[in-house]
């Protein structure tokens, strides 16, 4: 009997002393408790382009991680549409708990957000910012951008060159192209040798890029340096450049995703001189850990809206590493679509 | 009044309104602004218009045999992207290419089907199958909004391409304007459009294969469409199919319009669509030296063409007959 309950006492007190070593790890369930189950929606302008793609790629493979549930709307370039494509998603039951959100200028959805908010729905803004105190803004600084942009056709012109630079901006309205233009001129405000001969806009088409590079080259033959203002304008500005015999003598400066075909390769073949490019491994990343943050604050939509920068970088041919670029394919095929 | 019409101001109509317009315009920039008046310059305002002449050809076929034909945008786009596509996936490229030859074909074939024999307006058909073609295509065949041309293909080769410094756009615009010109004015089923678009009753009572040939316009506006694809890709060696949402639609059926094709049918020819495109060309030139931003540039043009067709419309006012006609 003694030796019966020295055996139950000796369990009892090893159970006692192993209680606090198999005591749970709070962290998971309270992690669980708040992300299981919840809704992100991805709005971009546009599901068919390089960015788009790779952020939507790594949020459905995180979030489906977390327990979440993931979904695209493609307004497809249409500002209606996502529009619409908000009103719908915030209207419906159950409303997503998350909305990434890339506004097509600075105010057309700023009233639907603000619906958004006050329906309990958490509004994170990527790449493009809008006037709206959104829950985060996750990334570039497009004024710092632009600075990048005019540092890099500088050097790109060089000493002697006839200074002449020319610009191919996006739109008047969109924030990407208003606020790159602001960081351009700051910076060669601070260059005066350097001045802006010419500043048409592509409205984001390639065509149109073209026709106002052949003539802005036909009116500016000495022109050292041209900063296009997107990677997929930047093809047909480049193709005028190439048509007027000019490759050589033109530094063409542009910004994109940083996807392989898209940045790396015209790189390396001396299409651009210099590209401006987002990390979107850190930027999707960012994207990610605000989404996970805001759903276990317990703060209401709308408590605080912090700005995310994606750290920005002016590649050239000479600083291309194997990592500079992300590959679209590659992501694709990994993630089985 | 009597005096007025001996100085000619009755032929004073809108093809000629915007001729005068396209000369004006290219006399003031010649003499104000430097560089205008330069081979290169003059090259690059043709280079401008071209693929955008040649889809103004196709859609004048169209719209002088009575029918317009929206889906023309689309077509051109989303054949090139699905071909590029498939070169970029590693079909062969005959196959690939009679593959896209019979799909643009197709399109044109069952347009005129739906207009000829469904009796369908040929806006609605047009419009919705320019959707289809768009929706389907993205969705099922390609995986990104642009394709770009593999290195070393036919296509990159004829963008590089150039005789004299004048790139292949401006030899295929004046080719195909050539060739058009004959087909409208020499060829009996040329005229036979005219008819046709002018009084289809009337063309099929006197025994005019009324329906066949108006499945044959729609074949020629897409086939026009796919050339204008193809020059677009060989010179940007990327297809963006972006192009689908832009104003280029628009900026088609203007070109042809604006040189004073009637959208009731029957009337105009190739000359009007040279007109249209000269005038374009000119003044995009123009408000590019002058950098004038982009939003300007819209609200100046559309002032333009407000002017000339109120214009021709107080000198040439709308009578009985024309209105019978029925506009679009």
């Amino acid at each position: 009997m003694k030796l019966l309950k020295t055996m139950v006492s000796a369990i009892a007190l090893a159970a006692a002393l192993m209680t606090p070593a198999m005591a749970e790890d709070p962290g998971p369930a309270a992690y669980s408790a708040a992300l299981t189950g919840k809704k992100v929606v991805l709005v971009p302008l546009a599901m068919g382009f390089d960015l788009a793609q790779g952020w939507s790629a790594i949020l459905k493979r995180e979030v489906e991680a977390f327990g979440g549930s993931f979904e695209t709307r493609d307004p497809n370039w249409s500002t209606e549409a996502g529009a619409q494509a908000l009103t719908e998603a915030i209207s419906s039951d159950p409303h997503p708990d998350v909305l990434v959100v890339m506004s097509p200028d600075l105010n057309s959805f700023a009233k639907i957000l603000k619906k958004a908010q006050e329906a309990g729905i958490y509004v994170i803004l990527i790449d493009n910012p809008a006037n709206f105190p959104a829950d985060a803004y996750v990334g570039s600084d497009w004024n710092k951008l632009g600075q990048l942009e005019a540092e890099a056709v500088i050097k790109g012109c060089g000493e002697g060159s006839s200074g002449k630079i020319g610009l191919v901006q996006g739109d008047q309205v969109n924030a990407t192209s208003l606020y790159q233009y602001e960081g351009i001129m700051k910076v060669l405000a601070e260059h005066p040798e350097f001045s802006v001969v010419a500043k048409p806009d592509s409205n984001w088409d390639a065509t149109t890029a073209r026709n106002v590079t052949a003539t802005m080259l036909q009116q500016n033959p000495d022109i050292c340096g041209i900063i296009d203002f997107w990677d997929a304008t930047a093809a047909g500005t480049s193709a005028a450049i190439r048509d007027a015999g000019l490759s050589d003598k033109v530094f063409l400066v542009t910004t994109g995703g940083g996807e392989k075909t898209a940045d790396c390769a015209t790189l390396e073949d001396g299409t651009y001189g210099a590209v401006v490019m987002t990390d979107l491994a850190r930027e999707s990343g960012d994207m990610v850990a605000m989404i996970k943050y805001l759903l276990q604050s317990g703060q209401p939509a709308g408590t605080a809206s912090p700005y995310i920068y994606t750290l920005l970088k002016a590649t050239t041919k000479a600083d291309l590493a194997p990592d500079s670029c992300w590959d679209l394919k590659a992501m694709q095929a990994a993630a089985g679509n | 009044m009597a005096i007025l019409r001996s100085f000619g101001w009755k032929s004073l109509n809108q093809e000629r309104i915007v001729l005068a317009i396209a000369i004006g315009l290219f006399v003031m920039a010649a003499l104000a602004l430097p560089g205008f008046l330069t081979t290169g310059n003059l090259v690059a305002i043709l280079r401008s218009v071209s693929v955008l002449g040649i889809l103004a050809l196709g859609m004048a076929v169209v719209v002088i045999g009575r029918g317009i034909d929206l889906s023309m945008v689309a077509v051109m786009a989303m054949s090139v992207a699905w071909y590029l596509q498939m070169l970029g996936n590693g079909v062969a490229d005959g196959t690939a290419f009679a593959l896209v030859l019979a799909a643009v074909i197709g399109v044109g074939l069952v347009n005129g089907f739906l207009v000829a024999y469904a009796e369908v307006p040929a806006i609605f058909v047009t419009l919705a199958s320019g959707s289809f073609v768009f929706g389907f295509v993205r969705s099922q065949l390609i995986s990104q909004d642009a394709v770009p041309v593999p290195r070393g293909h036919w296509v990159e080769t004829l963008g590089r391409l150039r005789l004299a410094s004048v790139p292949p756009e401006v030899f295929l615009f004046a080719g195909l304007a050539f060739l058009a010109f004959l087909f409208l004015r020499f060829s009996r089923w040329g005229r036979f459009v005219y008819y046709a678009g002018d009084n289809p009753q009337a063309a099929r009572n006197i025994g005019i294969p009324v329906r066949p040939m108006l499945m044959l316009r729609y074949v020629i506006s897409a086939l026009a469409a796919l050339v204008a694809g193809l020059l677009t890709a060989a010179s940007l060696q990327t297809i963006n199919t972006r192009m689908v949402n832009s104003t280029l639609l628009y900026d088609i059926v203007l070109v042809a319009v604006i040189g004073g094709i009637g959208l009731s049918g029957g009337k105009g020819g190739v000359r009007n669509v040279l007109y249209g495109a000269a005038l374009i060309g000119i003044l995009l030139n123009a408000m590019t030296i002058i950098d004038i931003p982009l939003l300007y540039q819209n609200l100046i043009k559309s002032t333009i063409l407000l002017a000339a067709i109120i214009f021709d419309g107080v000198i040439n006012p709308r009578d009985e007959q024309t209105a019978q006609q029925g506009d679009i």
